[in-house]
Formats: structure tokens, sequence, C-alpha cells
């Protein structure tokens, strides 16, 4: 009987069906090689549908003016803002995924990483449209600039929350498009050197910047990495927490709470990782990469959905607590007038459903390994989510101080509607350009695992694993 | 222009290739680079390479980020046009923190990617020699020049004597140039230069 085990007996292999290094990158380069498929096309052509009817309803917006979106007295932020919280949410998962997890050292998020960080990318750029468009007089929009201009000069406010939100996306945007792409860089080599078309050697050839694998390359790429993403992990905490203070620094009644910052952020963990969830069991399936992105990698992102889907109810339940504890009139009200109960009343009961109840669900390893239940509770987590950012901004909004300006109910426009939809459109056609052109998932990560994590190599430790302790101890430290 | 003579074998085992890269580097051949298709634990150790100083110079760049944030800010708000915001202090350092920590972040990580670019001679357009297709694919391809005082056969004879596969002679330009990679380029006539090994 053998002490020591190679299989762990928590973990199982990250990567199935015994690859070589040679068949990872057949298996992901597949797609990229091959024509694109008729599903493909139908995706891709509905997706800009959606995005020339966004621009025609941002055409409608800009030129007759933000009335066009119903937003008015005391409501002045509704499906915008909403929306602009919700995508920026949706994007911080890839960059937990990509730059937290590799500060923990998890081997799983290999399989994840590329995809997700593509989404976070696509949804920081659907979230940026939001507070453009949403200005009105959008051709001034380059006054939040902070540029010496002939205007006095006049600077920025650089005391509000709105401009550090500028600042707050725009870092975003750029450190995770710098993140992303340098990773990409390896990967794009393996695809120019298995080229077969000039229009695909000269175009990957650009792209990956003539990277050649040399030694020295990648130890200042694991440096790069590994910076990154200590900067990275940061960055999203702070992103969202900046993103939160729109609402915590303002003195409305249900925004001013100190809770906003943990809770926005666990919040747009939460919702980010239900859409990777939901593009990932697409993927996998469609691109037939399920030895990479196995149950293991599902199960996970479904622990890491109630393990912030419950910090999330914690949040609610908190905000109900201070509500009445603070004895502070204007808050008991919204919570437990207006909220509660209340011409909103159903958006906060779906909020709490889809929120609080049924991530807990997810505690029950049958349906944590579920994939159908998974893909049906990622569309409930986003929905619940977008929900969340509509009750905090609308339900505080149509009650606020001043009983002669309450306002009784808010629609959306088909403009409104219809924005929203466009940014569908953006991101679906940018996945999709991605899903087809790019490599979907990290190729050269997943081989520097695949010795330590793929199913193959657990037959070859058999021999190892009939050494004594200190025949194995002497073996390990004499290797490197 | 940088035309060298280059010995070139595979491995597809790292444990033939780490005790191969000692050897070399004991018999003393000039070791060119090992071009492998991600990165390998301990190779950069065993190849005698120094410890890159990229996160320094990141620290420096993120630290220029935090001090132009936190001067600028302080210009504009304290000297250039003070205002009244809600009756706070003009210097109010805790509303710049989350702009001095975006700046921070910003500067740190474009810096960081550009001088990786720079360091790794890496850029659009940017064409080097690549000894074998497979060194992006599953091979791991170690890489040793030839000086004018080293014998190829001897070199090929010692690839073959550590395990390496598809040994093979190249004469390329070590260097990079402006190229793109769906057309060839004849830098130099390879039949003479073979004759003289």
């Amino acid at each position: 009987m053998s002490v020591i085990k190679y299989e762990s007996f928590v973990r199982e292999p990250l990567v199935d069906g015994d690859k070589t290094y040679k068949q990872v990158t057949e298996d992901i380069v597949y797609t990229i090689e091959a024509k694109p498929t008729r599903l493909w096309y139908i995706g891709f052509w509905i997706a800009v549908v959606l995005l020339l009817f966004g621009v025609y309803s941002l055409y409608k917006e800009v030129v007759y003016g933000t009335g066009q979106w119903n937003l008015g007295k005391t409501i002045g932020w509704g499906w915008d803002i909403t929306n602009f919280v919700w995508w920026v949410g949706i994007g911080h998962a890839g960059t937990l995924i990509s730059a937290i997890l590799l500060l923990f050292r998890q081997g799983w998020r290999t399989g994840v990483n590329r995809a997700a960080e593509a989404m976070t990318i696509f949804a920081v750029m659907c979230a940026g449209q939001f507070p453009i468009w949403h200005m009105g007089r959008v051709w001034m929009a380059f006054f939040v600039m902070p540029y010496p201009n002939t205007r006095g000069p006049l600077w920025p406010n650089f005391n509000s929350p709105l401009l550090w939100d500028v600042f707050a996306i725009s870092t975003y945007f750029t450190v995770s498009l710098l993140f992303w792409y340098s990773g990409l860089l390896p990967d794009f080599a393996t695809v120019r050197d298995r080229a077969k078309t000039k229009l695909r050697k000269l175009l990957y050839g650009v792209a990956s910047f003539g990277w050649s694998g040399s030694t020295k390359h990648w130890q200042r790429f694991e440096s790069l990495s590994l910076v990154l993403a200590g900067l990275s992990t940061p960055l999203v905490l702070s992103v969202h927490t900046i993103v939160s203070f729109d609402f915590a620094t303002s003195v409305v009644p249900g925004w001013h709470t100190t809770i906003f910052p943990p809770y926005f952020v666990a919040g747009a963990v939460f919702s980010g990782f239900a859409m990777v969830q939901t593009l990932m069991l697409i993927v996998r399936k469609v691109m037939n990469l399920q030895d990479y992105i196995t149950l293991g990698h599902i199960e996970a992102m479904n622990k890491v959905i109630v393990l912030t889907g419950s910090i999330v109810g914690c949040a609610y339940l908190t905000e109900l607590f201070i509500a009445w504890y603070g004895a502070n009139p204007y808050e008991f009200d919204i919570f437990y007038k207006y909220r509660i109960a209340g011409a909103y009343g159903w958006s906060y009961w779906l909020m709490m459903t889809c929120n609080v109840i049924s991530p807990q669900l997810f505690w029950f390893k049958k349906l944590r390994r579920n994939i159908g239940f998974t893909f049906f509770m990622s569309i409930i987590v986003n929905v619940g989510m977008w929900f969340e950012r509509f009750v905090i901004i609308v339900s505080s909004l149509y009650r606020d101080y001043l009983p002669s300006s309450w306002s009784l109910y808010y629609r959306p426009t088909i403009f409104e509607i219809g924005f929203y939809l466009g940014t569908f459109g953006l991101f679906f056609v940018c996945f999709f350009l991605f899903a087809k052109y790019f490599p979907t998932i990290a190729i050269a990560e997943v081989k520097s695992i695949l010795k330590t994590s793929g199913e193959t190599y657990k037959t070859k430790m058999a021999d190892l694993e009939q050494l004594s302790l200190e025949e194995f101890d002497k073996k390990m430290n004499h290797h490197h | 222009m940088d035309i060298r003579k280059f010995v070139v074998g595979s491995f597809d085992d790292e444990a033939v290739l780490f005790p191969a890269v000692e050897n070399v580097r004991k018999t003393g051949y000039k070791l060119h680079d090992v071009y492998t298709p991600f990165p390998v634990h301990g190779l950069d150790k065993a190849m005698g390479l120094r410890d890159t100083s990229l996160h320094t110079a990141g620290f420096i760049y993120g630290l220029t980020g935090l001090t132009t944030a936190l001067s600028f800010m302080s210009w504009v708000l304290t000297k250039d046009w003070i205002q009244n915001y809600g009756g706070k202090p003009h210097f109010s350092l805790p509303a710049w923190i989350p702009i001095m920590f975006e700046l921070t972040v910003l500067f740190s990580a474009v810096g960081m990617v550009l001088t990786f670019c720079y360091l790794c001679q890496i850029a659009p357009f940017v064409k080097k020699h690549h000894f074998s297709p497979r060194a992006t694919d599953d091979r791991f391809v170690m890489v040793i020049e030839c000086t004018s005082t080293t014998n190829a056969q001897e070199v090929e004879n010692f690839l073959a004597g550590v395990g390496a596969q598809d040994i093979n002679v190249q004469v390329a330009e070590a260097g990079w140039w402006l190229g793109r990679y769906d057309m060839d380029r004849k830098l130099f006539e390879t039949q003479t230069q073979t004759a003289t090994a």
C-alpha cells in the first residue's frame, strides 16, 4: 500500500481525455481553422440586427433628447444607469477569473480565463456606452477630460464620483485589454505557425507580434502576468466600489449607505460568474471543448455563485436591519413601505427570489454538477441582478424627500429597450467574432497545467507512488 | 543583418530537457535559447538566466502615476481654480484617492506592457526567424549557436547524445526585422554558407 498518492481526493483532473500537447493545440485551434458553421452565421447576424436597432435608438435619443427615454422628474436615472451597472458587474467576473485566481494559484482558471476576459472587455465596452450616451448633449462628452482648454481652463470636478467613474472605467478597460492581449500573444503565435493561407499568416503574424517562445521572453511574460494580475485584483474591487459611490455618496434614502461598496462588488462577481456560466455552457457544447471546460470547472464556478449570492443576500438583510435600527424615517420608508410593498414591490420580490433564494440551491452537489440546471440558474441570476440595480435606482428615486415631486410610474420606451438590446448586439457581435477568430481557451496555459492536472499523467505517476517517502523526497529534491 | 549558424534540436519531455540544458552549460557550448510552447517552470534558472526586473519597472511606473495624479489634482483644486464643493476643504485627499489609485494602476500596466514589448523586441509587423514551427506547438526547441571555434558536427553529435530529436543546422538572422509572415524573405544564399561548415 503506497503512502504517496498522486491523484488528489478532492480535485478531479482539469483536462480530461488523455491529451498530449499537440492534441491541446488541435482541439482549441480547430474552430479557428474550420469554416464558420451555420449556427455561427445565424447568431452573428441576429447580433448585428440588434446592434443596428441600438444605433437607431441612440440616434433618436441624441437628436430628440433624453425625453425619448421617459426620464423625468425625480426618476432621472432609469434603464440607462441600471444597464450601466449591470454590464460593469458582468465584466468583473472575467478579471476575477484571470487575476484573482492566478494569485490564488488555482489551475482550473486556465480552462475559462481567456473567454471570461474577452467577456469582460466586451461587457465594459457595452457598459461605457451608457454614461456616454445618457449625457444628453453627448457632443460635449470631452468636457470630462482634464486637458488644458480655453474655458478658463475649466477642469472637471475631481471630487465627484461621476468623474471617478470616468477614470475607473477607462482604466479598467485599458488594463483588461492589455492583460488579455498580452496573454493572447503566445496563442496567436501557435495559430500563426500552423497557418496555411496567406491571409491567416499575415493577420496572425501581425497579431502575434513576432512571438517566438524564447525562455527569456516567457520569464518576462510570467512576471508581467503576475503583476498585471496583482494590479487587476484591486482594480476590480476599486472599479465597482467607485460605481457604487455614484449612489452611496448621495443623500438619497436607500442609496446613502456604507454597505454599497462590498455589496456591489460581491453582486458584480455573482452576476459576472452567472454570465460566464451562460457563455461557457454554450461555447463548450458548440465548440466541442468539454474536455477543457469540464464539469469540475462548472462546479467550481457554481460554488463561487453560491458564495457571492449568499454575501449579496446577507447585504440585503443588513440593509433591512439598518433601515429599522437606524431610525431614519426616510430610509425606513424606502425599504419597508416602497420596496417591500408599493408600486415597485413586484420588482423587489423578483430580485429577492432570484438572488437570495435560488442560488442557495447550489449547496446541493447534484444541482451544482447539472448542466441544464446551471444554465437555467445563470439566466435567473442575471435577471435577478438586473432587477437589483433597477430596484436600487428606481424605487429610491420615485419616492424621495418631497412628496409633491413623487412620480407614479416609470415605463421604458422602445428606445430604452432598443439601446439595451443594442448593447447585447454589440456584445454578441464581438463575442462571436472572438469565438471564431481567437483561441477561446488559453492554449499555452492549459499546456502548462497538463502534466500536473491532466488525466494522462495519473497513470505515469503510478511508479512514483510506489516509492517510499525517503526515496520520493530524494528524487524530488534532486530534480530541480 | 546578423546572420549566424545554429544547431537546433527538439525535445518532447521536460525530464530529458533539463539534464540536456545542464549538460550544455557544462560543456560550454553557447546556448542561444530554448523555445517552448508554454512557460516551463525552472527552465530559466536551469539556463542560468538572470531574473527579470520588469516588476521593478512596473513599480516605478506606478509611483509616477500616483505622483502625477496627486500633484495635478492638488494644483488644480488648491491653486489654479479653487472651488467650494459642499464646504469641503480645498485639499480633500480622501476624495482624490480613487483617481490616484486608478492612475497608479493605469501607468503601471501600460508602462509594463510597453516595456515588455520593448525588451522582448516584439511589436506588430516584427518578424523573427523561428527555428521550428513546433516550438509553439508541442516541442521544446534548443538552439545552440556555432561560433567560429565550434564544430557543428560535434554539436550535432552532442545533441543526439542528450536525447534531442530532429537535429538540424540552420543559418539564420539572429535578430528581428520588419516583415510580413505571409511573405518569405531570402536574406542570403544558403548554398555558400552551409559549404563552410
